[in-house]
């Protein structure tokens, strides 16, 4: 048991305020008539800033939604603050953002270590910590942490997408494998071998780790050519799949390569690798992409640039993250006019674990978001798809994700 | 044993690398005696004005050697903004002052050019030249342009007035005043010097690993660790340390069960070794000093 | 016989007391110290609480660094390894083997000198900028290690080690939260920490550190064992930081290879050149700046896209900053910041201070 601090003051004027103001919604922090305070933590500076855009291209979001009048006649003050991608720091800022800023909820927290270090935190103060920014697997635990809710299909389920691939069509495989030293990489790793089952032991035949501090994957590259590998799984970030497709052309080595959706963006990763040393390659989808021509007319991508023009002009339009950003907060904008007029923690978890085939602008055709009260995955279906001619063919059924928990 | 040349013949390309940015530590340890932990950042942020240049049209010619002009310019009027103000502050502030301009400079890049990776040309060509496409033409055109940048450099400062000038401001800043050689202005332009260098090794590592605001963190360190093993004193013994631990790197990831995921550990725990041994590197003459 | 009543002995007490206090202002500032820390959870918020605990902590690390450095000479890039060596070495204790939180400091503190007598040894060959580098490779290789597979079932991996059910609550029914309570257990350790490090640097062993730090040479000459003094310096100083570390467990309550990186070695080093190389008291000055510059810095960068549409309105070319990249300036702000600091006070806060009682030492000769 804790004890509140000033127990009685507190409650006195609350209860004042309760009576002034005579609305139940006086009492949910962050939400006043004018106004919904969301809070938010990203790297904008250190080694992760690169991510920093998704944080920026939120705030953008809902500088629109403000210009275009509010969720339901409350403007959206977006609070972000800067995590630096340490853990220590992303706890400091996560308490400053609740017990400060007494915000609604934390939205979108970026990595896993950082997410790691609030989710106690959180829970027991009983914020919500929604849509978090990481793939790992054991974000949609409703019983464990009933406040903590993931959004991106899992590093895990997409592995075992390209293991049953894999089985059907390269059934005698040698595969190779490269994989960022850390707990993402792993991840991936374990889906593909739990999807390859038995099957694992003999079919991999070289494991290649890389740590983010490695300059090049020039000496993995050769190494897994030389392991005699004729499927290649590629579990690496942007700079290194890029790095890898190059080397692959360079030294010719032509597998069947399978690249983790962190890394097919075509602006961001097969353009400056090249398209004709990225032909080929197999990856698995949820967004559109913004630099693949298919999506030239689509009406959602012209939102999109339509959004990025007036409200983030400085931003790039080549970096999947700004989809990845628009797309989400768009999630939480529908969150938000779901849980209604009378905003509390309670009705906006309520609200996120009740989405039924929700559509989003720049979700791919067929992939929809849908939770319950039992199932804190939002979005959990991924479409495979192979690169030809500079941009994304789409073939075979939706997947839906099957790995849950950790 | 096929894999073992393999992994030598690839450790020597990104040893080229590492030998690149070493010199260029090298180059500015003669001239202030100090190591510039933002010298990378400097070389990541000249090479990002080389690709605006070309973004803007000139020929890949044009933009390396006005970059390189650049730099010079840059490099010196940081030493005299920055550094001259607080000559006299302990060294420890002034490790302090090259932290702030590493993080600036980081952070300046990716305001200026965002994060997305960019695509960087080589003049060599990326067709392969040997033993099966484990070096490449740019490969080689690096470790090339390495040898060319020492050959120039052991030149300049072993047969010109102002590169034994240079030597003498930084050795012993007190007698070189004596004799009548500027010492703040040597400093400055060894400033300019290095800032050069870092340009030419940055265009030149940046075709291999991409064109993004962190580019040379990790970089520089292996440069550190080749120029440390290397000897700080010697621009030929840093040469070699870079292309050292580019293979003891390669090397170390063969050792099997634990190899691939330490052997950043092993290099760094290597490079110890070699400076219990031998504290002023390989090739480093020894510093006396005297009571 | 007249009797003394009590008010007179309370008085007299008191009374007595205000004098030998004011004879002895150590003391003094000790109990005025001692009643802030009290008073101060009690009258603060949460997240203010845990702001200043985070601040202590650092300060202990900053001034294990400042014992090897300033009063010894020796450079390290590299204390974040034993900042993480005495987390981990409570968060496992913790986790492994049950054992309560007070008891794992000591452990941490024991386990962290002789990481850091034996990182002495190879150290005592290297001098300046290689010792720099040595412990700056130190620092890389951390979390490198950290999640090392075969230690993987002690670390928790990359994933590390959780310990939000772990934490302590204040014992014998104390009418305290978790928040309060961790300052006071971080409160009671700086002080005596502390106390420790005036202690060392003023006993004979201190001055033989001193010794060393100003002439090797001379000092050895006098006798002092260079090998032995520095080795076991740099173990102490390792045990300072690894304390920190141990209380960052119980702070934070979660341990992973990324709390660790090299940049919390930095942000340790820029604290104590910052404070002040060569006084204890400047530690936590410098904890002061690392904690809160950087969110200073990052509410100037927020705020930049107003203040050049501001200029705009006087100067129509100064160059726009977009509100939404603005944010990516946090770094620029915190590195602008850093130079002119060093402008304003080459040696730090201390060498700032040093200069004051000089010029009012000749303004009074």
């Amino acid at each position: 048991m804790t004890i509140k601090k000033y127990g009685m003051v507190p409650a006195l004027a609350l209860g004042f305020a309760v009576a002034m103001a005579g609305s139940a919604s006086a009492q949910t922090p962050g939400v006043t008539d004018k106004e919904i305070k969301i809070g938010n933590i990203n790297p904008y500076s250190g080694p992760a800033s690169a991510y920093g855009t998704i944080g920026k291209s939120i705030a953008a979001y809902f500088k629109m939604v403000n210009a275009e009048g509010g969720i339901h006649g409350r403007m959206v003050n977006f609070i972000s603050y800067d995590d630096s991608y340490s853990p220590p720091k992303a706890l400091e800022q996560t308490r400053k953002l609740v017990e400060q800023d007494n915000v609604l909820l934390v939205f979108q927290p970026l990595g896993t270590p950082g997410n790691t270090a609030i989710q106690g935190y959180l829970n027991g103060k009983k914020v919500p910590q929604l849509f978090v920014a990481t793939g790992a697997t054991k974000w949609g635990d409703p019983k464990k942490f009933p406040w903590t809710m993931g959004w991106q299909p899992n590093y895990q389920s997409e592995g075992r997408i390209y293991a049953d691939y894999i089985l059907k069509n390269y059934p005698n495989a040698k595969i190779g494998i490269l994989y960022q030293n850390d707990d993402y990489g792993k991840d991936y790793v374990k889906g593909l071998k739990d999807g390859l089952g038995a099957k694992a032991k003999t079919m991999i035949v070289s494991e290649q780790p890389y740590e983010v501090a490695d300059p090049t994957v020039d000496s993995q590259i050769i190494a897994l050519k030389a392991s005699g590998a004729d499927v290649f799984f590629n579990a690496s970030t942007p700079k290194f799949a890029a790095q890898s497709i190059k080397k692959m052309a360079e030294i010719g080595w032509k597998p069947a390569h399978f690249l983790n959706q962190v890394s097919n963006s075509v602006g961001g990763v097969l353009k400056p690798a090249g398209f004709e040393n990225a032909e080929g390659i197999f990856s698995t989808g949820y967004l559109k992409d913004q630099n693949d021509p298919q999506w030239k007319d689509d009406p959602g991508m012209k939102k999109w640039f339509a959004f990025m023009d007036k409200y983030y002009p400085e931003g790039d339009k080549t970096s999947s993250f700004n989809v990845y950003g628009y797309t989400v907060a768009q999630n939480l904008h529908k969150v938000l006019l779901a849980a209604g007029k009378n905003l509390t923690r309670e009705g906006v978890m309520k609200a996120a674990a009740n989405m039924k085939d929700l559509e989003l602008d720049l979700l791919l055709p067929g992939i929809k978001v849908n939770t319950s009260p039992t199932d804190f995955y939002p979005i959990e279906q991924n479409q495979m798809m192979r690169f030809k001619g500079g941009k994304w063919e789409f073939f075979g059924p939706i997947i839906s994700g099957e790995v849950r928990g950790s | 044993m096929e894999q073992v040349v393999q992994q030598i013949v690839g450790g020597l390309a990104t040893g080229a690398i590492y030998a690149c940015i070493a010199l260029a530590i090298v180059m500015i340890y003669q001239a202030i005696d100090h190591l510039n932990f933002a010298q990378g950042e400097m070389a990541m942020f000249s090479t990002y004005i080389a690709w605006q240049l070309m973004q803007w049209g000139m020929p890949y010619w044009g933009a390396f050697f006005l970059t390189i002009a650049i730099s010079f310019v840059l490099g010196y009027a940081i030493e005299r903004a920055v550094f001259k103000p607080v000559h006299n502050a302990p060294v420890l502030s002034h490790i302090v002052i090259f932290i702030a301009l590493f993080v600036i400079i980081n952070s300046m890049a990716g305001f200026i050019w965002e994060f997305t990776i960019k695509p960087f040309p080589t003049p060599f060509g990326t067709k392969p030249v040997l033993g099966g496409g484990i070096l490449s033409a740019h490969g080689a055109g690096m470790i090339a342009v390495t040898g060319i940048m020492l050959v120039l450099l052991y030149l300049f400062f072993r047969f010109t007035r102002i590169g034994l000038a240079m030597r003498a401001a930084s050795a012993n800043p007190d007698s070189a005043r004596l004799v009548g050689i500027r010492v703040g202005f040597m400093n400055a332009l060894g400033w300019g010097m290095a800032a050069a260098i870092g340009a030419v090794a940055g265009i030149m590592i940046a075709p291999v690993v991409f064109l993004e605001p962190n580019m040379m963190v990790t970089i520089l360190l292996y440069g550190f660790a080749g120029a440390v093993v290397g000897g700080l004193t010697s621009p030929g013994g840093a040469v070699f340390g870079g292309f050292a631990v580019g293979v003891i790197e390669n090397l170390a990831s063969l050792i099997p069960h634990f190899g691939a995921e330490m052997k950043l550990t092993i290099a760094l725990a290597l490079i110890i070794l070699v400076l219990t041994l031998k504290p002023n590197g390989l090739f480093g003459r020894k510093i006396v000093s005297r009571v | 016989m007249k009797t003394t009543s009590p008010v007179t002995i309370l008085i007299a007490g008191i009374g007595a007391t205000v004098i030998t206090l004011a004879q002895n202002w150590k003391l003094s500032g000790f109990i005025f110290i001692l009643i802030a820390g009290i008073l101060f959870p009690l009258t603060a918020s949460g997240v203010f609480t845990f702001q200043i605990t985070q601040l202590l902590i650092y300060a202990i690390a900053i001034a294990g660094l400042n014992l090897l450095t300033g009063f010894n000479g020796q450079f390290s890039l590299g204390h974040s390894a034993f900042y993480a060596i005495g987390a981990y070495v409570s968060a496992i204790l913790m986790t492994q083997f049950d054992m309560p939180f007070y008891l794992t400091i000591p452990f941490a503190a024991a386990v962290c000198f002789v990481f850091g007598f034996l990182f002495g040894l190879p150290a005592l060959r290297l001098e300046g900028i290689y010792l720099a580098l040595a412990t700056f490779a130190l620092a890389i290789a951390t979390p490198q290690i950290l999640k090392f597979k075969p230690i993987e079932h002690l670390t928790g991996g990359v994933q590390g080690l959780a310990l939000f059910h772990m934490k302590p609550e204040a014992p014998f029914g104390l009418p305290l939260d978790q928040d309060q309570w961790t300052f006071y257990v971080t409160f009671a350790v700086t002080i005596l920490m502390f106390f420790l490090a005036f202690s060392l640097v003023n006993s004979r062993s201190g001055r033989a550190m001193k010794a060393i730090r100003d002439n090797q040479i001379a000092a050895k000459v006098t006798g002092i064992n260079l090998s032995l003094f520095k080795t076991l310096t740099f173990g102490v100083s390792a045990l300072f930081t690894g304390v920190a570390g141990s209380l960052s467990a119980l702070l934070i309550a979660f341990v992973a290879p990324d709390s660790f990186q090299i940049t919390l070695a930095v942000a340790i080093f820029v604290g104590m050149v910052v404070g002040g190389v060569g006084w204890i008291p400047g530690a936590f000055l410098g904890a002061l700046f690392i904690l809160f510059v950087p969110n200073i810095a990052e509410h100037i960068a927020f705020g930049l896209a107003a203040f050049s549409d501001f200029v705009r309105g006087f100067i129509p070319f100064f160059p726009t900053i977009g509100e939404q990249s603005s944010k990516g300036l946090t770094g620029t702000v915190y590195g602008v910041f850093l130079i002119l600091l060093i402008y304003v006070m080459p040696s730090g806060l201390a060498g700032l201070l040093r200069l004051a009682v000089q010029r009012l030492a000749q303004a009074r000769g």
